[in-house]
């Protein structure tokens, strides 16, 4: 639903009432039609739905008043906005650029911490080991870390900025590679959005081979992270354990669709077509690789000298969390769980038992690093379950349609989907058949953020843990 | 601890025997679209990343979409196998189906240049790897070599941290304009002899993203390219397949694909 405000004020009124009356803030985004205003855009998400409210800047403005000192979560969103279009919102605590580079200043070393003998350490863009670029600036007087500084910039690739002129259809392709580890959830999230402005539903068992794929991506997702954790603790034989349950997870995936990451299997509509495995062999291939990695999850979270490093490593207070609405098992682990599955259900999972049975899902409060590892593996859990259910409703529906034809030409929608590191926003518009409009918002952006948080008390040999703890994707947060 | 012991010897060997023996898992792969007739009559418009046009399919912009071998499976069909020559080309328009004549000299030539360069590297050799731009899933791809199942140091290949250790530059993403800087600086940083592998669709030619203004289209404009991995991931097996014939373990450059209608 849209709801278009009168100016920046009279948004700023009206989310800041929304999210005190419990609602979540997801996302801020400006954007530009030709020839008009410039216009903001927040996300709230409550039960059910995500609401989008707008409102217009007056024409040629240069500022507006910033949302930031107000809630604190659009920080990061609105250093966007002032990067894409130069927008200046007035009160902002820190306008640095965060996806666009504006000046060789911008790469100087900053200094926030001044004392005896604090020197800051720059990490990145180039790191060591095989991972994605991003610069950590870390100011540290030898061990602890009393401040942190990240810039995302240098992969910044426009994918937000090409999606304009593309068909639904393509826009689902690129929509994968956004953030190519959670590629099924952006597909769904880009989708669920053109699905809206078409006004259709998806046939029940395009709905189970989206769940089928979207719980495929969360195991092979968290099992990554579990690979990372192992490593960071030079703990080589469940590295190495962990590294197979995860290529075989990956196998799987390719075996049903011919991709590794699911690609090519959500399109606008439906799925593209059937597995390529039979039902029955999923669910004997799923059981399999349940018991093993329940096996090893068991012993890593038994094996103590692992289990030290993590507990009370990168803690996030239960009530920050709540306050910036963070997502994922980052949000669980510190007692908010806001899962798109439950709250604003989609595709096959109305119909499958999300909540885990019997009783109420446990609740975490510790959120360090060992509560965000818990949630992943009670997450691996749920994910089998709903594998399997998915796996034998599908066998009872072999001969329903998958696609339904999907082809609006006009209107404006946003869509969502949990990915394995919380819930993705698209907000999606289109005119003529091509889309003249499309912002992503992946979990990594509105998570990533509250890194800067989580040392209190950490030192340099605690940064692995904390950051594969945090499971984020650079990609998905300099689109 | 000792349930780690124990724990690691559950599975026997789970490693690949790949190249010394075939993998089924690599030769039943899924690679970049092929082209069985004449593509003069195919409208371009058919590929969302411009792949197609009168000239043949670029499996260099392939995304393995898979909407042309849908929509004209007459015309178009997946390439089998993750690995052997005709995965990785030495020469970018080597990627292009069917092939140019002009197109064997250019990769006799870079595989003489290569040759030439790489003839100390054969039995040890150590990586960089480098993001320009990627979208994520490529670094999982690289990371699985280090995983049991495709175990890259047997095979006497390793990744290093520093650039100053490096003989080969592993490039993925599209070429973000951010990242050239530092992906110039590390290309800088390696000493001679250096070989680079673009490897990925994104990589090669920027994929998607190619119109995209935040990226240069492909590391190229950055880097000079010798090895040209399409992909959109690559598999594990395409990237060591690619490593090995940058390094002249494998013979490299691609089987001639003969043009349709032209003497045998």
């Amino acid at each position: 639903m849209t709801i278009t405000q009168a100016d920046a004020g009279t948004l700023w009124q009206e989310l800041t009432s929304r999210v005190n009356g419990g609602d979540r803030f997801a996302g801020l985004f400006a954007s530009r039609s030709e020839g008009g205003p410039l216009v903001l855009s927040a996300h709230v998400a409550t039960p059910g739905r995500i609401d989008t409210l707008d409102a217009p800047l007056p024409p040629g403005a240069a500022g507006y008043p910033a949302l930031t000192p107000g809630i604190g979560a659009a920080f990061w969103y609105e250093r966007v906005i002032h990067d894409r279009f130069g927008v200046v919102p007035q009160g902002h605590p820190r306008l640095a650029p965060l996806i666009r580079p504006g000046s060789p200043e911008d790469h100087a070393l900053p200094r926030h911490v001044a004392g005896y003998g604090i020197f800051t350490i720059p990490h990145g863009p180039v790191r060591s080991g095989v991972v994605e670029s991003i610069e950590y600036l870390v100011e540290t007087p030898g061990e602890a870390i009393p401040h942190l500084n990240m810039r995302v910039f240098y992969k910044h690739r426009g994918v937000a900025d090409r999606f304009t002129g593309m068909t639904a259809a393509d826009g689902a392709l690129l929509a994968e590679r956004a953030e190519g580890i959670a590629s099924v959830a952006h597909a769904l999230a880009f989708c669920h959005a053109v699905e809206t402005i078409a006004g259709g539903r998806v046939p029940p068992a395009a709905g189970l081979v989206r769940v089928l794929h979207a719980e495929l991506e969360r195991i092979a997702s968290h099992l990554d992270v579990a690979v990372r954790l192992a490593d960071a603790a030079g703990l080589a034989v469940a590295t190495a354990r962990f590294a197979l349950h995860k290529e075989r997870v990956l196998r799987l995936v390719s075996r049903l669709c011919g991709s590794r990451f699911g690609r090519g299997v959500v399109v606008p509509g439906g799925v593209s077509a059937q597995p390529l495995l039979p039902p029955a062999q999923i669910l004997a291939e799923a059981a399999k690789l349940r018991k093993a990695v329940t096996a090893d999850a068991a012993a890593l979270m038994a094996t103590s000298s692992f289990l030290d490093r993590l507990r009370g490593t990168g803690p996030l207070s239960p009530g920050r969390a709540r306050q910036h609405g963070a997502l994922g098992p980052i949000g669980k682990a510190s007692g908010y769980a806001d899962d798109a599955r439950l709250a604003r259900p989609y595709d096959g999972y109305p119909s499958l038992a999300t909540r885990p049975a019997p009783g109420p899902a446990p609740v975490h409060t510790a959120g360090d690093a060992l509560a965000r590892l818990r949630v992943r593996w009670e997450e691996v859990d749920q994910a089998f379950g709903l594998l399997r259910q998915a796996a034998e409703d599908l066998a009872e529906r072999s001969g329903d349609p998958l696609r339904l034809p999907c082809e609006p030409s006009r209107g404006r929608a946003a869509g969502w989907a949990e990915a394995p590191q919380g819930e993705v926003v698209y907000d999606v518009e289109l005119a003529d058949g091509r889309i003249v409009r499309c912002q992503p918002r992946s979990a990594s952006f509105h998570n990533l953020v509250l890194m800067h948080e989580v040392f209190t008390g950490d030192i340099l040999t605690d940064f692995p843990f904390i950051e594969a703890s945090f499971g984020l994707s650079v990609a998905g947060v300099s689109l | 601890m000792s349930i780690w012991v124990l724990r690691g010897l559950r599975d026997g060997v789970v490693t690949t025997r790949w190249p010394a023996r075939p993998d089924p898992y690599a030769d039943g792969w899924r690679g970049p679209v092929r082209l069985l007739g004449p593509a003069a009559s195919v409208d371009p418009a058919l590929c969302p990343a411009g792949a197609i046009s009168d000239q043949g399919v670029d499996q260099g912009r392939c995304i393995l979409c898979g909407r042309c071998v849908a929509q004209r499976p007459d015309l178009f069909a997946w390439s089998q196998g993750a690995t052997g020559p005709a995965a990785a080309a030495l020469a970018r328009e080597a990627l292009v189906v069917p092939e140019v004549p002009e197109t064997d000299e250019a990769v006799e030539a870079a595989r003489a240049r290569l040759r030439e360069r790489t003839a100390a590297l054969r039995r040890s050799v150590h990586v960089r790897h480098v993001d320009a731009g990627s979208d994520g899933s490529e670094e999982w791809e690289i990371q699985a070599l280090l995983g049991p199942v495709y175990d890259i140091h047997r095979l006497g290949v390793f990744f290093t941290a520093s650039p100053r250790h490096a003989d080969v530059l592993l490039v993925t993403g599209a070429g973000a304009r951010g990242m050239s800087g530092p992906l110039r600086t590390t290309y800088d940083g390696m000493p001679d002899p250096k070989v680079v592998i673009a490897a990925g669709t994104d990589a090669v030619s920027g994929g998607l993203l190619s119109q995209s203004e935040a990226v240069t289209g492909g590391v190229a404009a950055t880097v000079p390219v010798d090895v040209w991995l399409p992909g959109s991931p690559p598999s594990p097996f395409g990237i060591i397949n690619a490593l090995l014939i940058a390094v002249g373990k494998l013979p490299g450059g691609r089987k001639r694909t003969r043009r349709a209608g032209e003497a045998q």
